[in-house]
């Protein structure tokens, strides 16, 4: 069983959904990340979503956006975000970890060398914000034979008929992407999320996370209510930009790992209550 | 895969139903695109049979754009360079300056059929973005360009022209703040208001459908230029010069010949301060395959696949990417690449003004200067087609700085 799948599993015997935090990797430096990822853990994330950077982020909003170019200033490479996974998995064994991000960083590594890599790090779930199932029948088989699950968005605009191709392909979770835009934008209509998680419910067994448009506690108890997971992304960046100053990097860091802490346990005691 | 193993096979099929040309192309988009990109699929398939849209398209080609656009002999330069006689496709002429309003006067037509209320573009040099001013304010519908903070400095005049159209420049901060960040910006705002909104993308890149849809539009010029050959020479060209930053003005030539394998064809990319230097917009000379802007193409990239920044006096060939078409005719050996730099594309400029009367744009002025080079090592009874695919009077400014001249 994948480490997501038994995630999901002990979620549900415990009648808990799963909190999904985003943060990009190395922002806004790369000494913060591993111990960011830990102590996301300690205040209730059940699943880790690390953003590798990249120089062209399409789909992203202008916090997202800046998350990548500060990454990208100290060169973040996907080599890097995987050994930092890699570090993580010495002291956590069970917390799974998915890379979000773009395809061009894994085309100009290589599939195999990527899915290889990946899965000796210890990532569990890749979600590549633009490659559609239709591209992808190259690249879904040698991420699953490496015990990769390819996680998958569908979208407001996604058609029921695709949604059942796009399911096919999809393991670990499906990630319903609550708005039409891109991340960082307005708040989400819980009641529109309810009615379009019934349909995708139709078509596959596999949890659901909701994201996009989820901003503090009480949006993401609402969202809990009726999704398997809530992922909760440009919220926790912009703790990151607030408190990124480039002149004393450890001091920073500590005050975004304490914020960022704040936000996940208060988001998870309201997703529990 | 070779020519030869494609025999059964015309070029001029591609691309495939998912907008595939051989590796290169396709739709690599988030999913929310998905959809909207098939509505658009449709009804570019759908309205290209259709003789109303076509004859609407070609009426508006003829009475508003001016075309067709004359087929030039340039008999004094082809007499100084003493090789093959050369002809200029004029693009120059047509409205609004460039080829650029072929595409935007043909998908302004698709959008409005499509009951699309609100208009977008990206732009670089600001070309397209007037180009695509100039059809909305025609409309009377909504348009908002998007341009990178460094190229609104240095097209200042296209800025004003768009403006004065009554189109909203919205200045694009992220990233190098140029084209490359414009068009992110612009699927972003796609994202965002699909609902009510067309996108115009102004080059043959994109995901599906674009390029094939951006070249069918610009493939005017070389049906064209083919009728025009035979007029002038009784034949078609013995080779064809233009050049590429996305590459739609070369598409647009090439396309209707791609079938005439006697046809050579010679796309000039920009060489920036040399191809050594690093410091290029030259992806199909001196780049890799990759993924970037909804297709796979060859792209300016390093070693961890991050879209590095480019360089060309050219605004408009400042792109890391090309038309995945392109990347296509170069590995099939189709077509041939090259790349000119900036001082031999000045050279070009200085010599078609000088020489013929013509100023043209420093893109163009790319090709023009490859033709310098091609021309003497052809015989005196061939000919090339160069297309002069925009004029030059946005580059003035640039072109007398550069010569160190103040106004």
């Amino acid at each position: 069983m994948s480490r997501i799948q038994a995630c999901f599993e002990q979620l549900k015997t415990n009648k808990k959904k799963a909190l999904i935090p985003y943060v990009a990797a190395g922002d806004p430096n790369p000494d913060i990340t591993l111990d960011l990822m830990h102590a996301m853990v300690d205040a209730g994330a059940d699943i880790i979503e690390l953003g590798v950077p990249f120089s062209d982020p399409m789909a992203d909003g202008p916090v997202i956006q800046k998350a990548s170019e500060r990454a990208l200033v100290y060169g973040t490479s996907l080599t890097d975000v995987l050994a930092i996974v890699k570090q993580f998995r010495q002291t956590n064994s069970t917390t799974p970890v998915v890379l979000m991000g773009y395809l061009n960083p894994i085309e100009i590594m290589g599939y195999k060398v990527f899915a290889q890599a990946a899965q000796q790090s210890g990532v569990d779930g890749v979600l590549t914000v633009d490659i559609p199932p239709e591209e992808a029948s190259d690249y879904i088989p040698i991420l699953t034979s490496h015990e990769l699950d390819p996680i998958f968005l569908l979208s407001p605009t996604t058609t029921k008929e695709r949604m059942k191709i796009i399911c096919q392909y999809a393991s670990g979770f499906i990630y319903y992407v609550s708005v039409k835009g891109v991340t960082g934008t307005s708040a989400l209509n819980t009641e529109e999320v309810a009615q379009r998680l019934k349909i995708i419910q139709e078509v596959t067994d596999l949890p659901i996370g909701v994201g996009f448009g989820i901003k503090n506690a009480e949006t993401a108890a609402a969202v809990g209510r009726v999704a398997d997971a809530v992922v909760v992304g440009s919220a926790l960046v912009n703790l990151v930009e607030k408190n990124a100053h480039t002149s004393n990097n450890e001091a920073s860091n500590q005050k975004i790992i304490k914020e960022i802490s704040q936000v996940l346990v208060s988001m998870r005691s309201a997703m529990d209550a | 895969m070779t020519i030869e193993q494609q025999a059964d096979k015309k070029l001029s099929d591609m691309p495939d139903e998912q907008g595939h040309f051989g590796q290169y192309g396709g739709m690599f988009v988030p999913e929310t695109l998905m959809e909207p990109l098939r509505e658009l699929k449709e009804a570019y398939i759908h309205y290209f049979q259709d003789k109303e849209f076509l004859a609407e398209l070609d009426n508006d080609l003829a009475n508003y754009v001016g075309r067709p656009s004359p087929l030039y002999f340039a008999e004094r330069w082809s007499r100084e360079l003493g090789g093959a006689k050369i002809y200029l496709k004029r693009e120059d002429l047509n409205h609004t300056g460039a080829h650029k309003v072929n595409n935007t006067v043909g998908q302004m037509l698709l959008a409005k059929r499509m009951g699309k209320t609100r208009i977008i573009a990206e732009t670089g040099a600001g070309q397209h973005g007037v180009a695509t001013a100039t059809v909305a304010a025609r409309l009377g519908l909504e348009c908002v360009v998007y341009m990178g903070a460094e190229d609104i400095q240095r097209q200042a005049l296209n800025v004003y022209r768009m403006k004065l159209l009554g189109a909203r420049v919205v200045s694009v901060e992220s990233g190098s703040r140029t084209l490359k960040d414009a068009l992110n910006e612009a699927m972003r705002d796609w994202v965002t208001h699909i609902d009510n909104t067309f996108y115009i993308i102004g080059t043959v890149a994109g995901p599906h459908p674009y390029p094939a849809m951006v070249r069918d539009f610009q493939a005017i010029i070389g049906r064209e230029a083919r009728e025009q050959s035979v007029q002038h020479e009784g034949r078609l060209p013995d080779a064809l010069v233009a050049c590429i930053g996305g590459g739609s003005n070369a598409m647009g030539l090439f396309y209707p010949f791609v079938d005439d394998q006697d046809v050579s064809m010679y796309g000039v990319e920009a060489a920036g301060h040399g191809l050594e230097t690093g410091e290029h917009a030259a992806p199909l000379c001196a780049g890799k395959p990759g993924v970037l802007h909804g297709n796979r193409t060859y792209l300016m990239e390093d070693r961890h696949g991050q879209i590095i920044p480019t360089h060309s006096v050219s605004a408009g060939l400042d792109y890391p990417g090309v038309g995945p078409e392109h990347a296509w005719l170069k590995d099939i050996g189709r077509a041939n690449y090259v790349a000119i730099t900036d001082e031999e594309a000045l050279s070009g400029f200085h010599d078609l003004t000088r020489i013929e009367g013509i100023i043209p744009a420093l893109e163009s002025s790319h090709a023009m200067a490859y033709v310098t080079k091609l021309a003497p090592t052809m015989d005196k009874d061939q000919f090339i087609v160069a297309n002069l695919s925009g004029r030059g009077d946005k580059d003035i400014h640039t072109v007398a700085t550069i010569d160190g001249i103040e106004f």
